[in-house]
Protein backbone atom coordinates (compact mmCIF):
# COMPACT_ATOMS: atom_id res chain seq x y z
CA UNK A 1 0.00 0.00 0.00
CA UNK A 2 1.30 3.66 -0.88
CA UNK A 3 1.68 5.57 2.28
CA UNK A 4 2.07 9.18 2.41
CA UNK A 5 4.27 10.31 5.69
CA UNK A 6 2.68 13.74 6.11
CA UNK A 7 5.15 16.10 7.03
CA UNK A 8 4.47 19.03 5.08
CA UNK A 9 2.48 21.70 6.14
CA UNK A 10 -0.42 22.88 4.75
CA UNK A 11 -2.57 24.36 7.26
CA UNK A 12 -4.29 22.83 10.15
CA UNK A 13 -3.22 19.65 8.78
CA UNK A 14 0.17 20.17 9.70
CA UNK A 15 -0.74 18.64 13.41
CA UNK A 16 -0.82 15.37 11.65
CA UNK A 17 2.42 14.78 11.49
CA UNK A 18 2.55 11.37 13.85
CA UNK A 19 -0.36 10.14 11.80
CA UNK A 20 0.60 8.00 8.60
CA UNK A 21 -2.16 8.98 5.89
CA UNK A 22 -2.81 6.70 2.88
CA UNK A 23 -3.00 7.32 -0.51
CA UNK A 24 -6.44 10.02 -1.18
CA UNK A 25 -7.39 10.77 2.11
CA UNK A 26 -5.65 13.55 2.17
CA UNK A 27 -9.24 14.52 -0.05
CA UNK A 28 -11.43 14.61 3.40
CA UNK A 29 -11.75 17.81 4.90
CA UNK A 30 -13.62 18.15 7.90
CA UNK A 31 -15.87 21.38 8.53
CA UNK A 32 -13.85 23.93 9.25
CA UNK A 33 -15.11 25.83 12.57
CA UNK A 34 -13.67 25.54 16.22
CA UNK A 35 -13.04 22.25 17.53
CA UNK A 36 -12.13 20.81 14.30
CA UNK A 37 -8.61 20.99 14.59
CA UNK A 38 -8.54 19.39 18.18
CA UNK A 39 -10.46 16.78 16.96
CA UNK A 40 -8.94 15.86 13.27
CA UNK A 41 -5.42 15.64 14.82
CA UNK A 42 -6.81 13.56 17.85
CA UNK A 43 -9.22 10.98 15.58
CA UNK A 44 -6.18 10.47 12.61
CA UNK A 45 -4.01 9.22 14.53
CA UNK A 46 -5.51 5.93 13.87
CA UNK A 47 -7.83 6.35 10.79
CA UNK A 48 -9.06 8.42 8.30
CA UNK A 49 -11.18 11.15 9.18
CA UNK A 50 -13.84 10.22 6.26
CA UNK A 51 -15.28 7.72 9.16
CA UNK A 52 -16.57 10.92 11.24
CA UNK A 53 -18.52 12.41 7.92
CA UNK A 54 -20.18 8.56 7.15
CA UNK A 55 -21.77 8.47 10.50
CA UNK A 56 -22.54 11.47 10.97
CA UNK A 57 -26.65 10.63 10.23
CA UNK A 58 -26.64 8.11 12.67
CA UNK A 59 -25.07 9.85 15.63
CA UNK A 60 -26.15 12.50 18.59
CA UNK A 61 -24.01 14.25 21.37
CA UNK A 62 -24.98 10.78 22.92
CA UNK A 63 -23.57 8.61 20.53
CA UNK A 64 -20.17 10.90 20.08
CA UNK A 65 -19.79 10.39 23.47
CA UNK A 66 -19.75 7.06 23.92
CA UNK A 67 -17.90 6.31 21.16
CA UNK A 68 -15.20 8.85 21.91
CA UNK A 69 -15.22 6.91 25.02
CA UNK A 70 -15.14 3.91 23.45
CA UNK A 71 -11.95 5.04 21.61
CA UNK A 72 -10.06 6.35 25.01
CA UNK A 73 -11.31 3.65 27.23
CA UNK A 74 -11.06 0.50 24.51
CA UNK A 75 -8.64 1.60 21.99
CA UNK A 76 -6.31 3.77 24.37
CA UNK A 77 -7.05 6.86 21.69
CA UNK A 78 -4.26 9.53 23.23
CA UNK A 79 -7.22 12.08 23.78
CA UNK A 80 -6.56 14.17 26.88
CA UNK A 81 -9.64 14.62 29.44
CA UNK A 82 -10.02 17.95 29.02
CA UNK A 83 -10.29 18.00 24.83
CA UNK A 84 -12.95 15.73 25.28
CA UNK A 85 -15.97 18.09 25.36
CA UNK A 86 -14.38 20.57 22.85
CA UNK A 87 -14.48 17.52 20.46
CA UNK A 88 -18.10 16.20 21.46
CA UNK A 89 -19.11 20.17 20.75
CA UNK A 90 -17.81 20.25 17.47
CA UNK A 91 -18.67 16.77 16.51
CA UNK A 92 -22.25 17.22 17.71
CA UNK A 93 -22.59 20.70 16.18
CA UNK A 94 -21.10 19.67 12.83
CA UNK A 95 -22.23 15.68 12.27
CA UNK A 96 -25.42 15.00 13.91
CA UNK A 97 -27.90 13.62 11.83
CA UNK B 1 -31.39 4.82 -14.22
CA UNK B 2 -30.58 8.03 -12.14
CA UNK B 3 -26.22 9.17 -12.26
CA UNK B 4 -24.34 11.29 -10.99
CA UNK B 5 -20.72 11.62 -10.94
CA UNK B 6 -18.36 13.56 -8.96
CA UNK B 7 -14.72 14.14 -9.90
CA UNK B 8 -12.13 14.57 -7.02
CA UNK B 9 -8.54 14.81 -7.77
CA UNK B 10 -6.29 14.36 -4.80
CA UNK B 11 -3.35 15.64 -4.54
CA UNK B 12 -1.43 12.16 -4.25
CA UNK B 13 -2.41 11.89 -7.70
CA UNK B 14 -5.24 9.92 -6.57
CA UNK B 15 -8.37 9.58 -8.81
CA UNK B 16 -11.81 9.40 -7.48
CA UNK B 17 -15.07 8.76 -9.32
CA UNK B 18 -18.54 9.21 -7.93
CA UNK B 19 -20.53 6.47 -7.75
CA UNK B 20 -24.56 6.57 -8.62
CA UNK B 21 -27.38 7.91 -5.80
CA UNK B 22 -29.75 5.44 -5.90
CA UNK B 23 -32.95 5.82 -3.78
CA UNK B 24 -34.30 3.90 -1.22
CA UNK B 25 -37.51 2.70 0.45
CA UNK B 26 -38.22 3.18 4.09
CA UNK B 27 -38.70 -0.46 5.28
CA UNK B 28 -37.29 -3.22 2.47
CA UNK B 29 -33.57 -3.69 1.88
CA UNK B 30 -32.95 -2.06 -1.73
CA UNK B 31 -31.38 -4.33 -4.25
CA UNK B 32 -28.79 -1.76 -5.16
CA UNK B 33 -26.21 0.73 -3.66
CA UNK B 34 -26.04 2.26 -0.29
CA UNK B 35 -26.04 5.85 0.13
CA UNK B 36 -25.53 9.19 -2.02
CA UNK B 37 -22.26 10.84 -2.87
CA UNK B 38 -19.96 7.52 -2.68
CA UNK B 39 -16.40 7.62 -3.62
CA UNK B 40 -14.80 5.16 -5.90
CA UNK B 41 -11.16 4.75 -5.78
CA UNK B 42 -8.45 2.24 -6.67
CA UNK B 43 -6.40 0.53 -3.79
CA UNK B 44 -3.21 -0.41 -5.00
CA UNK B 45 -3.75 -4.21 -7.11
CA UNK B 46 -7.85 -3.37 -6.88
CA UNK B 47 -10.40 -1.43 -9.25
CA UNK B 48 -11.90 1.25 -8.37
CA UNK B 49 -14.30 0.24 -5.13
CA UNK B 50 -16.84 2.14 -3.25
CA UNK B 51 -15.04 3.85 -0.78
CA UNK B 52 -16.41 3.50 2.82
CA UNK B 53 -12.67 4.67 4.68
CA UNK B 54 -9.33 4.76 3.54
CA UNK B 55 -7.69 4.12 6.65
CA UNK B 56 -7.82 1.53 7.55
CA UNK B 57 -9.41 0.71 4.22
CA UNK B 58 -12.98 -0.16 3.73
CA UNK B 59 -13.63 -0.38 0.24
CA UNK B 60 -17.49 -2.03 -1.03
CA UNK B 61 -17.67 -4.13 -4.40
CA UNK B 62 -19.93 -2.20 -6.73
CA UNK B 63 -23.00 -4.05 -7.96
CA UNK B 64 -21.53 -4.27 -11.75
CA UNK B 65 -19.14 -6.17 -10.08
CA UNK B 66 -21.52 -8.90 -8.27
CA UNK B 67 -23.12 -9.88 -12.06
CA UNK B 68 -20.22 -12.52 -12.40
CA UNK B 69 -20.32 -15.65 -10.60
CA UNK B 70 -17.26 -15.29 -9.41
CA UNK B 71 -16.44 -12.04 -8.21
CA UNK B 72 -13.03 -11.18 -9.48
CA UNK B 73 -10.03 -10.13 -7.11
CA UNK B 74 -9.43 -6.93 -8.20
CA UNK B 75 -13.25 -6.10 -7.02
CA UNK B 76 -13.48 -8.01 -4.26
CA UNK B 77 -14.05 -6.30 -1.06
CA UNK B 78 -12.03 -4.96 1.43
CA UNK B 79 -12.34 -4.90 4.96
CA UNK B 80 -10.12 -3.72 8.08
CA UNK B 81 -10.78 -2.68 11.80
CA UNK B 82 -6.66 -2.17 12.45
CA UNK B 83 -4.56 0.66 10.00
CA UNK B 84 -1.22 -1.22 10.24
CA UNK B 85 -1.15 -3.30 7.51
CA UNK B 86 2.35 -4.69 6.22
CA UNK B 87 3.37 -5.93 2.94
CA UNK B 88 4.61 -9.67 3.96
CA UNK B 89 7.32 -11.63 1.54
CA UNK B 90 5.88 -14.82 0.77
CA UNK B 91 8.74 -16.62 0.99
CA UNK B 92 9.93 -15.89 4.35
CA UNK B 93 6.56 -15.49 6.30
CA UNK B 94 6.20 -18.41 8.55
CA UNK B 95 2.76 -19.11 10.53
CA UNK B 96 3.24 -20.50 14.18
CA UNK B 97 0.51 -23.28 15.14
CA UNK B 98 0.82 -23.88 18.85
CA UNK B 99 -1.05 -22.90 22.02
CA UNK B 100 -1.99 -24.86 25.54
CA UNK B 101 -4.03 -27.69 24.01
CA UNK B 102 -1.32 -28.91 21.16
CA UNK B 103 1.13 -31.04 22.05
CA UNK B 104 3.68 -30.32 19.24
CA UNK B 105 3.43 -27.25 18.02
CA UNK B 106 4.93 -26.19 14.88
CA UNK B 107 5.84 -23.30 12.45
CA UNK B 108 5.17 -23.58 8.69
CA UNK B 109 6.06 -21.83 5.81
CA UNK B 110 4.38 -20.91 2.56
CA UNK B 111 5.60 -24.26 1.27
CA UNK B 112 5.29 -26.26 3.92
CA UNK B 113 1.59 -25.66 3.42
CA UNK B 114 1.21 -26.09 0.02
CA UNK B 115 3.00 -29.34 -0.18
CA UNK B 116 2.92 -30.98 2.82
CA UNK B 117 -1.11 -31.08 2.62
CA UNK B 118 -3.89 -32.05 0.81
CA UNK B 119 -5.26 -29.20 -1.20
CA UNK B 120 -8.99 -28.31 -1.30
CA UNK B 121 -11.07 -25.81 -3.88
CA UNK B 122 -14.12 -24.58 -2.32
CA UNK B 123 -16.34 -22.09 -3.88
CA UNK B 124 -17.98 -20.07 -0.46
CA UNK B 125 -19.32 -16.45 -0.39
CA UNK B 126 -17.32 -14.44 2.04
CA UNK B 127 -20.06 -11.83 3.59
CA UNK B 128 -19.10 -9.25 5.92
CA UNK B 129 -21.28 -9.55 9.21
CA UNK B 130 -22.30 -5.89 8.52
CA UNK B 131 -23.35 -5.60 5.52
CA UNK B 132 -25.90 -3.75 4.34
CA UNK B 133 -25.60 -1.78 7.67
CA UNK B 134 -26.40 1.61 5.96
CA UNK B 135 -29.88 0.18 5.70
CA UNK B 136 -30.81 -0.55 8.78
CA UNK B 137 -33.95 1.31 10.26
CA UNK B 138 -33.31 2.85 12.98
CA UNK B 139 -29.48 3.32 11.56
CA UNK B 140 -26.71 2.19 13.85
CA UNK B 141 -23.01 3.76 14.02
CA UNK B 142 -20.19 1.59 11.90
CA UNK B 143 -18.85 0.90 8.50
CA UNK B 144 -22.01 2.49 6.58
CA UNK B 145 -22.04 -0.85 3.87
CA UNK B 146 -24.54 -1.27 1.33
CA UNK B 147 -24.78 -4.74 -0.89
CA UNK B 148 -20.92 -5.26 -1.47
CA UNK B 149 -19.17 -6.43 1.94
CA UNK B 150 -19.76 -9.62 -0.06
CA UNK B 151 -18.33 -11.49 -2.74
CA UNK B 152 -17.82 -15.45 -4.16
CA UNK B 153 -14.48 -16.59 -5.02
CA UNK B 154 -13.14 -20.36 -5.51
CA UNK B 155 -10.60 -20.29 -2.26
CA UNK B 156 -7.83 -22.95 -2.53
CA UNK B 157 -5.87 -24.42 0.13
CA UNK B 158 -5.55 -26.68 2.81
CA UNK B 159 -7.81 -27.92 5.58
CA UNK B 160 -7.05 -26.56 9.09
CA UNK B 161 -7.73 -29.95 10.70
CA UNK B 162 -5.03 -31.28 9.25
CA UNK B 163 -2.58 -28.81 10.11
CA UNK B 164 -4.21 -29.12 14.06
CA UNK B 165 -4.26 -32.87 13.80
CA UNK B 166 -0.04 -32.79 12.69
CA UNK B 167 0.82 -30.68 15.71
CA UNK B 168 -0.89 -33.26 18.33
CA UNK B 169 -4.36 -32.06 19.66
CA UNK B 170 -4.83 -32.71 23.03
CA UNK B 171 -8.64 -33.51 24.43
CA UNK B 172 -9.17 -30.42 26.42
CA UNK B 173 -8.70 -28.15 23.04
CA UNK B 174 -11.69 -25.67 23.56
CA UNK B 175 -10.99 -22.72 20.98
CA UNK B 176 -8.83 -22.12 18.39
CA UNK B 177 -7.36 -18.53 18.27
CA UNK B 178 -6.29 -16.59 15.04
CA UNK B 179 -4.29 -14.01 14.56
CA UNK B 180 -2.80 -11.83 11.41
CA UNK B 181 -0.21 -9.29 10.74
CA UNK B 182 -2.61 -6.67 10.61
CA UNK B 183 -1.78 -4.94 13.46
CA UNK B 184 -3.00 -1.56 15.30
CA UNK B 185 -1.44 2.18 15.37
CA UNK B 186 -1.06 2.40 19.50
CA UNK B 187 0.03 -0.78 21.07
CA UNK B 188 -2.97 -0.29 23.59
CA UNK B 189 -5.41 -0.96 20.82
CA UNK B 190 -6.83 -4.63 21.13
CA UNK B 191 -4.70 -6.29 17.93
CA UNK B 192 -7.34 -8.24 15.67
CA UNK B 193 -7.86 -11.65 16.79
CA UNK B 194 -10.35 -14.17 16.25
CA UNK B 195 -11.22 -17.62 17.71
CA UNK B 196 -13.39 -20.85 16.56
CA UNK B 197 -15.09 -23.74 18.49
CA UNK B 198 -13.52 -27.43 17.88
CA UNK B 199 -16.05 -28.38 15.82
CA UNK B 200 -15.85 -25.56 13.02
CA UNK B 201 -12.39 -25.50 13.60
CA UNK B 202 -12.20 -29.31 12.67
CA UNK B 203 -14.79 -29.28 10.11
CA UNK B 204 -13.53 -30.31 6.65
CA UNK B 205 -14.55 -26.73 5.00
CA UNK B 206 -12.65 -24.54 7.37
CA UNK B 207 -8.93 -23.86 5.24
CA UNK B 208 -5.59 -22.02 5.27
CA UNK B 209 -6.11 -20.76 1.66
CA UNK B 210 -4.01 -19.04 -0.02
CA UNK B 211 -5.10 -18.72 -3.06
CA UNK B 212 -8.37 -16.90 -4.89
CA UNK B 213 -10.03 -18.05 -7.88
CA UNK B 214 -6.45 -19.58 -9.00
CA UNK B 215 -4.38 -16.87 -8.15
CA UNK B 216 -2.32 -16.14 -5.03
CA UNK B 217 -4.68 -13.64 -2.34
CA UNK B 218 -4.78 -10.50 -3.23
CA UNK B 219 -2.56 -8.09 -0.27
CA UNK B 220 -6.19 -6.73 0.96
CA UNK B 221 -7.75 -9.85 0.76
CA UNK B 222 -4.97 -11.75 2.78
CA UNK B 223 -1.80 -12.09 1.73
CA UNK B 224 -0.04 -14.95 1.25
CA UNK B 225 -2.48 -16.94 3.62
CA UNK B 226 -5.89 -16.40 5.24
CA UNK B 227 -8.34 -18.34 7.01
CA UNK B 228 -12.00 -19.98 4.98
CA UNK B 229 -14.46 -20.10 7.17
CA UNK B 230 -17.47 -21.25 4.94
CA UNK B 231 -20.96 -20.23 5.85
CA UNK B 232 -19.79 -17.86 8.85
CA UNK B 233 -19.67 -14.54 8.39
CA UNK B 234 -16.55 -12.79 7.57
CA UNK B 235 -15.19 -11.39 10.61
CA UNK B 236 -13.72 -14.97 11.37
CA UNK B 237 -11.75 -15.30 7.68
CA UNK B 238 -8.97 -13.53 9.10
CA UNK B 239 -6.22 -12.65 6.84
CA UNK B 240 -2.36 -12.49 6.82
CA UNK B 241 -2.41 -15.50 8.90
CA UNK B 242 0.70 -15.40 11.78
CA UNK B 243 -0.26 -17.46 14.64
CA UNK B 244 -2.57 -19.94 15.39
CA UNK B 245 -3.31 -21.34 19.16
CA UNK B 246 -5.02 -24.18 20.21
CA UNK B 247 -6.27 -22.87 24.19
CA UNK B 248 -8.49 -25.06 26.34
CA UNK B 249 -10.48 -22.13 27.93
CA UNK B 250 -12.53 -19.14 26.20
CA UNK B 251 -10.48 -16.55 24.33
CA UNK B 252 -10.84 -13.17 25.72
CA UNK B 253 -10.02 -11.07 23.32
CA UNK B 254 -11.82 -7.84 22.69
CA UNK B 255 -12.97 -8.47 19.20
CA UNK B 256 -14.83 -11.72 20.44
CA UNK B 257 -15.98 -10.72 24.11
CA UNK B 258 -16.97 -6.82 22.60
CA UNK B 259 -17.21 -6.95 19.38
CA UNK B 260 -19.12 -8.84 16.93
CA UNK B 261 -22.26 -9.96 19.50
CA UNK B 262 -25.53 -10.15 18.79
CA UNK B 263 -28.40 -11.18 21.02
CA UNK B 264 -28.43 -14.52 22.31
CA UNK B 265 -31.37 -16.50 20.69
CA UNK B 266 -32.44 -13.74 18.41
CA UNK B 267 -30.85 -15.59 14.90
CA UNK B 268 -30.60 -18.78 13.62
CA UNK B 269 -27.39 -20.88 13.37
CA UNK B 270 -24.54 -22.45 15.03
CA UNK B 271 -23.97 -21.79 18.67
CA UNK B 272 -21.11 -21.06 19.98
CA UNK B 273 -21.58 -22.16 23.13
CA UNK B 274 -18.22 -20.83 25.18
CA UNK B 275 -18.77 -17.27 23.59
CA UNK B 276 -22.15 -17.21 24.87
CA UNK B 277 -23.73 -15.13 27.97
CA UNK B 278 -27.20 -14.99 28.67
CA UNK B 279 -27.44 -11.65 27.09
CA UNK B 280 -25.14 -11.97 23.82
CA UNK B 281 -23.31 -14.25 21.98
CA UNK B 282 -20.65 -14.51 18.92
CA UNK B 283 -22.05 -14.36 15.60
CA UNK B 284 -21.44 -17.39 13.86
CA UNK B 285 -23.31 -18.15 10.21
CA UNK B 286 -24.53 -16.21 7.72
CA UNK B 287 -28.06 -16.05 7.61
CA UNK B 288 -30.65 -17.22 3.93
CA UNK B 289 -30.52 -13.92 1.67
CA UNK B 290 -30.43 -13.20 -2.19
CA UNK B 291 -29.17 -10.17 -4.02
CA UNK B 292 -30.92 -8.79 -7.50
CA UNK B 293 -27.77 -8.00 -9.67
CA UNK B 294 -29.83 -7.62 -12.39
CA UNK B 295 -31.83 -4.98 -13.69
CA UNK B 296 -29.81 -2.16 -11.39
CA UNK B 297 -32.54 -0.54 -9.33
CA UNK B 298 -34.99 2.09 -11.17
CA UNK B 299 -34.13 0.78 -14.64
CA UNK B 300 -36.19 1.60 -16.95
CA UNK B 301 -37.46 -1.24 -18.81
CA UNK B 302 -38.72 -0.72 -22.75
CA UNK B 303 -42.42 -2.08 -23.01
CA UNK B 304 -42.76 -5.88 -24.68
CA UNK B 305 -39.10 -5.76 -25.24
CA UNK B 306 -37.93 -9.18 -23.40
CA UNK B 307 -36.54 -8.07 -19.55
CA UNK B 308 -35.21 -10.69 -17.19
CA UNK B 309 -34.39 -10.43 -13.51
CA UNK B 310 -31.55 -12.37 -12.23
CA UNK B 311 -29.59 -12.17 -8.74
CA UNK B 312 -27.58 -14.63 -6.32
CA UNK B 313 -29.06 -16.37 -2.95
CA UNK B 314 -26.99 -17.47 -0.73
CA UNK B 315 -27.01 -19.03 2.86
CA UNK B 316 -24.57 -20.03 6.14
CA UNK B 317 -24.41 -24.04 4.38
CA UNK B 318 -26.87 -25.78 3.69
CA UNK B 319 -27.70 -24.16 0.12
CA UNK B 320 -30.39 -22.55 -1.55
CA UNK B 321 -33.47 -24.65 -2.44
CA UNK B 322 -35.80 -21.69 -3.80
CA UNK B 323 -35.92 -18.33 -4.77
CA UNK B 324 -39.23 -16.68 -5.49
CA UNK B 325 -40.54 -13.65 -6.50
CA UNK B 326 -43.26 -11.41 -5.54
CA UNK B 327 -45.45 -8.49 -7.83
CA UNK B 328 -48.00 -7.86 -5.68
CA UNK B 329 -46.13 -6.80 -2.45
CA UNK B 330 -45.65 -10.40 -1.09
CA UNK B 331 -49.34 -11.72 -1.27
CA UNK B 332 -48.31 -14.65 -4.09
CA UNK B 333 -44.97 -15.95 -4.77
CA UNK B 334 -43.32 -17.93 -8.03
CA UNK B 335 -40.25 -19.50 -8.53
CA UNK B 336 -37.68 -18.09 -10.45
CA UNK B 337 -35.18 -20.57 -12.32
CA UNK B 338 -32.53 -21.68 -10.32
CA UNK B 339 -28.80 -21.99 -11.94
CA UNK B 340 -26.52 -24.72 -11.52
CA UNK B 341 -25.39 -25.50 -7.80
CA UNK B 342 -22.01 -25.13 -7.03
CA UNK B 343 -21.55 -26.50 -3.79
CA UNK B 344 -23.53 -25.67 -0.82
CA UNK B 345 -21.59 -22.55 0.38
CA UNK B 346 -21.48 -21.11 -2.77
CA UNK B 347 -24.41 -18.26 -4.20
CA UNK B 348 -26.73 -19.57 -6.41
CA UNK B 349 -27.95 -18.09 -9.76
CA UNK B 350 -31.61 -17.06 -10.27
CA UNK B 351 -33.37 -16.05 -12.99
CA UNK B 352 -36.91 -15.03 -14.12
CA UNK B 353 -38.64 -13.48 -17.68
CA UNK B 354 -40.29 -10.13 -16.45
CA UNK B 355 -43.26 -9.51 -17.79
CA UNK B 356 -43.07 -5.76 -20.01
CA UNK B 357 -46.54 -6.24 -21.69
CA UNK B 358 -47.97 -3.30 -19.52
CA UNK B 359 -46.49 0.30 -18.76
CA UNK B 360 -46.04 1.75 -15.37
CA UNK B 361 -43.73 0.83 -12.36
CA UNK B 362 -43.12 -2.80 -11.08
CA UNK B 363 -42.17 -3.09 -7.81
CA UNK B 364 -40.86 -6.53 -7.24
CA UNK B 365 -39.62 -8.31 -3.88
CA UNK B 366 -37.31 -11.54 -4.08
CA UNK B 367 -36.81 -14.31 -1.08
CA UNK B 368 -35.05 -16.88 -0.89
CA UNK B 369 -35.44 -20.07 0.99
CA UNK B 370 -32.62 -22.67 2.12
CA UNK B 371 -32.54 -26.39 2.25
CA UNK B 372 -32.15 -25.98 6.05
CA UNK B 373 -35.75 -24.13 5.79
CA UNK B 374 -34.75 -20.76 6.27
CA UNK B 375 -36.82 -18.13 4.30
CA UNK B 376 -35.40 -14.44 4.03
CA UNK B 377 -37.73 -12.53 6.69
CA UNK B 378 -39.71 -8.88 6.16
CA UNK B 379 -38.81 -7.48 8.98
CA UNK B 380 -35.12 -6.61 10.51
CA UNK B 381 -33.97 -8.26 13.73
CA UNK B 382 -33.01 -5.29 15.02
CA UNK B 383 -29.39 -5.47 17.03
CA UNK B 384 -26.97 -2.79 18.18
CA UNK B 385 -23.96 -3.09 16.36
CA UNK B 386 -26.01 -3.81 12.79
CA UNK B 387 -25.61 -7.04 11.64
CA UNK B 388 -27.36 -9.68 9.98
CA UNK B 389 -29.63 -7.69 7.74
CA UNK B 390 -31.28 -10.49 5.52
CA UNK B 391 -34.76 -9.20 4.69
CA UNK B 392 -36.52 -9.58 1.28
CA UNK B 393 -35.16 -7.65 -1.12
CA UNK B 394 -37.40 -5.35 -2.87
CA UNK B 395 -36.76 -3.13 -6.17
CA UNK B 396 -38.51 -1.16 -8.40
CA UNK B 397 -38.41 -0.91 -11.93
CA UNK B 398 -40.29 1.25 -14.69
CA UNK B 399 -41.26 0.46 -17.89
CA UNK B 400 -42.02 2.37 -20.57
Amino acid sequence: MRRVALLAAFGAYAMFACARLTAGEETVHLIDAPGRDVTATRCVTCHSLDYIPMNAAVMSRGSWEKTVRKMIDKFGAPIRQEDVAAILDYLTAHYSG
Amino acid sequence: MITRRRWLTGSAGALMLGAMPIGRGDDVADAGGAAADEVLFALSGKKPLIKRSFRPPNFETPLADLRRPFTANDAFFVRYHLAGIPEIEPRTWRRRVGGASVSRPMELTLGDLQSGFERIDLPAVNQCAGNRRAFFAPRVPGVQWGNGAMGHALWSGVRLRDVLRKCGLRSDALEVVFDGADAAVLPQTPDFQKSLPMDRALDENTLIAFAMNARPLPHFNGAPARLIVPGWTGTYWVKHLTDIRVQPQPFEGFWMKAAYRIPTGAFPGARFVSQETPETTAITQILVNSLVTNPAPHTRLVRHRPAELSGWAWDGGTGISAVEVSTDAGVSWRPTTLEKDLGRFAWRGFRLALDTSRSGLLALAVRATSRGGERQPEKLTVNAAGYHDNRISSLVLEVA
